[in-house]
């Protein structure tokens, strides 16, 4: 019997040529069925969430509509629910968090892509990707129990003093709150900026750089006036990605940002963020309508960061095409 | 003239050198912050941390002094789930995208994970609730698992697949031209061959919700008792951290530094073991 496929060289294996039978009996459809059904479940998994959410938020979307976006009263004991206080709440820290964390991001990156030698440059990567690994648990220990303390005693009555004339920086610092709440954020987006756009900024061509040098420009002006042009697309592309995890990051914010629904003009003020209100009531919500509305909060919550995780990849993609068919 | 030029040279110069001398400045504050946490961290936690804490349960509310000993198994038993679930589909699924598929059902399943790992930890959370407790009428150990196996999948499936790209040509074609079977080269040769990388994906992916929190409050819930089986809610580092953190009591605050350093201190161990393994093995395949 062992020496059947022997005497028929036709059953050996000829490339391209071998029938479905003789491929079945080797096993490769077995196995590329069995692995298409774990490739199956992830696109499974991935359309249940959204059905789930839509399923879960029915009560609400026939209730209140459009105006769930529009109202700002969260009231469980009078079921009434408006979504505006915490469509505010991410909007503010996320924009917070942003106009901290690009700057000194993108500035981080061009220094690990066009000054720093490789060398030193992987080690402080190592780094950045280490502080991507700390969990948004830790940034809220260290956000109640060291970023609120000095922003109450030190960084909110600077402000105060000097750029108090803003409706922006007046009221009382409580310490917690959006601008604080910001703040962590960015430290914990920062990262992901970093990474992304150093990428970006590597995969810029080589001659560009140097065509800049050529012409007489200094080492800046090749950077700031050639290379991140270059690469602006993918740098946005980071941005993006760094928002779409800034609006959905829970923990950290939650344990910073106060738990008020209301809707200030000051950045000092108490508020409440779409994830961070999920977070704190979820669990106590008594009736369908109140979980069903805190459900239809997360799928806001998804929609958004879909939108946002869909464009960043287009853009980084885009980017390193670019740089790709340049060279 | 030549002394305008001068000038004009000398401003562009001080531009230049001042500019890139504070993206440095830019890199060094981002990366010191990594070592403001540790610090922070070793600091209030190292001074906490005894051997009660990993074998005692947490002592009645006002009482000081108890551990974390029902977190730490807890943590282990979600963890222990989340990777049964969380492993198998990304691998294989991963094989079947680097070996099988077409370019259509590739792209289907890649453009489904990349979207399951964008979508934040809170939603998943919600997610499980709506699967794993909703339906049973308890929060259960199950539950929690279950939500962070569905965030290592597309982490692992995501890796796994470019390094199993990464392969070269000439040891599949190697190995068909022995006469092996397509499941066989891929069993024999092109697993093996990635395997430091695959090791390192799941490491990562396992590495990054063992620090999860959003998702768990609402389906492992808590405990302040030992958990029995994996049917009962039961206690995590994470949500400890968490509940502790904001409580109103010195001694648990104290208690929540301790479980923050072991807790990151586990994760910032298996990151490095991760990339060492990695770094021993073939090179990354950039994607």
């Amino acid at each position: 019997m062992a020496t059947t496929s022997t005497m028929h060289p036709s059953a050996g294996p000829v490339l391209g040529s071998r029938s479905f039978f003789a491929r079945l009996r080797d096993g490769d459809e077995i196995a590329r069925l069995i692995t298409f059904l774990f490739a199956a479940t992830v696109v499974l998994i991935t359309l249940l969430i959204v059905f789930e959410l839509w399923q879960g938020s029915v009560l609400p979307r026939h209730k209140f509509g459009f105006n769930f976006f529009r109202t700002s009263t969260w009231d469980p004991n009078f079921d009434q629910f408006g979504a505006l206080p915490f469509i505010f709440g991410t909007l503010v820290t996320s924009t917070v968090a942003l106009l901290i964390a690009v700057p000194l991001g993108i500035g981080a990156a061009i220094f690990l892509a066009e000054l720093a030698p490789a060398r030193l440059s992987d080690a402080l990567e190592f780094f950045i990707d280490l502080l991507a690994a700390v969990p948004s648990v830790i940034y809220g220990v260290l956000g109640i129990f060291i970023v609120v303390p000095i922003m109450r005693d030190v960084i909110q009555p600077a402000l105060k003093s000097t750029l108090g004339f803003l409706p922006l920086f007046q009221g009382p610092a409580f310490g917690i709150g959006m601008l604080t709440a910001g703040l962590v954020l960015s430290i914990m987006v920062i990262p992901y900026i970093i990474s992304v756009s150093r990428e970006v900024l590597l995969s810029v061509p080589r001659d560009q750089r140097e065509a800049a040098l050529a012409l007489g420009a200094t080492r800046w002006e090749s950077t700031w006036k050639v290379v991140v042009p270059f690469a602006r697309t993918g740098i946005m592309g980071s941005i993006f990605l760094a928002l779409a995890r800034a609006l959905g990051e829970t923990m950290a914010v939650t344990m910073v940002i106060g738990n008020t629904p209301k809707i200030a003009a000051s950045l000092f003020s108490p508020g409440d963020s779409i994830a961070s209100v999920i977070a704190n009531q979820f669990t106590e919500a008594t009736g369908d309508l109140y979980t069903q509305s805190l459900i239809e909060l997360g799928l806001v919550l998804f929609l958004l960061t879909f939108i946002l995780n869909g464009l960043a990849r287009l853009l980084i993609v885009l980017t390193s095409q670019r740089g790709a068919s340049h060279a | 003239m030549t002394i305008k030029m001068n000038a004009q040279l000398r401003w562009r110069k001080f531009v230049s050198n001042f500019m890139l001398t504070m993206t440095g400045v830019c890199a060094l504050i981002s990366v010191s912050v990594l070592f403001f946490i540790l610090g922070y961290l070793v600091y209030h936690g190292g001074a906490s941390i005894n051997w009660d804490f990993f074998t005692k349960l947490p002592a009645p509310v006002g009482e000081s002094g108890g551990g974390m000993a029902n977190a730490i198994l807890g943590s282990a038993k979600l963890l222990l789930l989340a990777t049964l679930i969380g492993v198998p589909i990304g691998f294989f699924g991963a094989v079947y995208l680097a070996e099988f598929s077409g370019s259509t059902v590739a792209f289907v399943v890649r453009y489904a994970a990349d979207l399951l790992n964008g979508v934040p930890s809170i939603v998943i959370g919600i997610f499980a609730y709506a699967v794993a407790v909703h339906p049973f009428g308890h929060f259960s150990t199950y539950a929690g698992g279950f939500a962070l196996g569905i965030m290592m999948i597309p982490i692992t499936l995501r890796s796994t697949e470019e390094f199993l790209l990464g392969v070269p040509r000439s040891l599949r074609e190697g190995a068909m031209a022995l006469g092996a079977s397509k499941w066989r080269t891929i069993a024999t040769v092109i697993v093996p061959a990635a395997y430091r990388g695959i090791l390192t994906a799941i490491l990562l992916a396992f590495a990054r919700v063992a620090g999860e929190t959003a998702p768990l409050l609402f389906t492992a819930l808590g405990n302040r008792y030992w958990s029995n089986g994996f049917n009962e809610p039961t206690a995590s580092l994470p949500v400890m951290v968490y509940n502790y953190a904001i409580s109103p009591f010195d001694d648990w605050h104290r208690q929540a530094w301790a479980a923050g350093l072991v807790l990151l201190g586990l994760i910032l161990v298996i990151n490095i073991i991760a990339r060492a393994v990695l770094a021993r093995g073939i090179a990354i395949p950039r994607s």
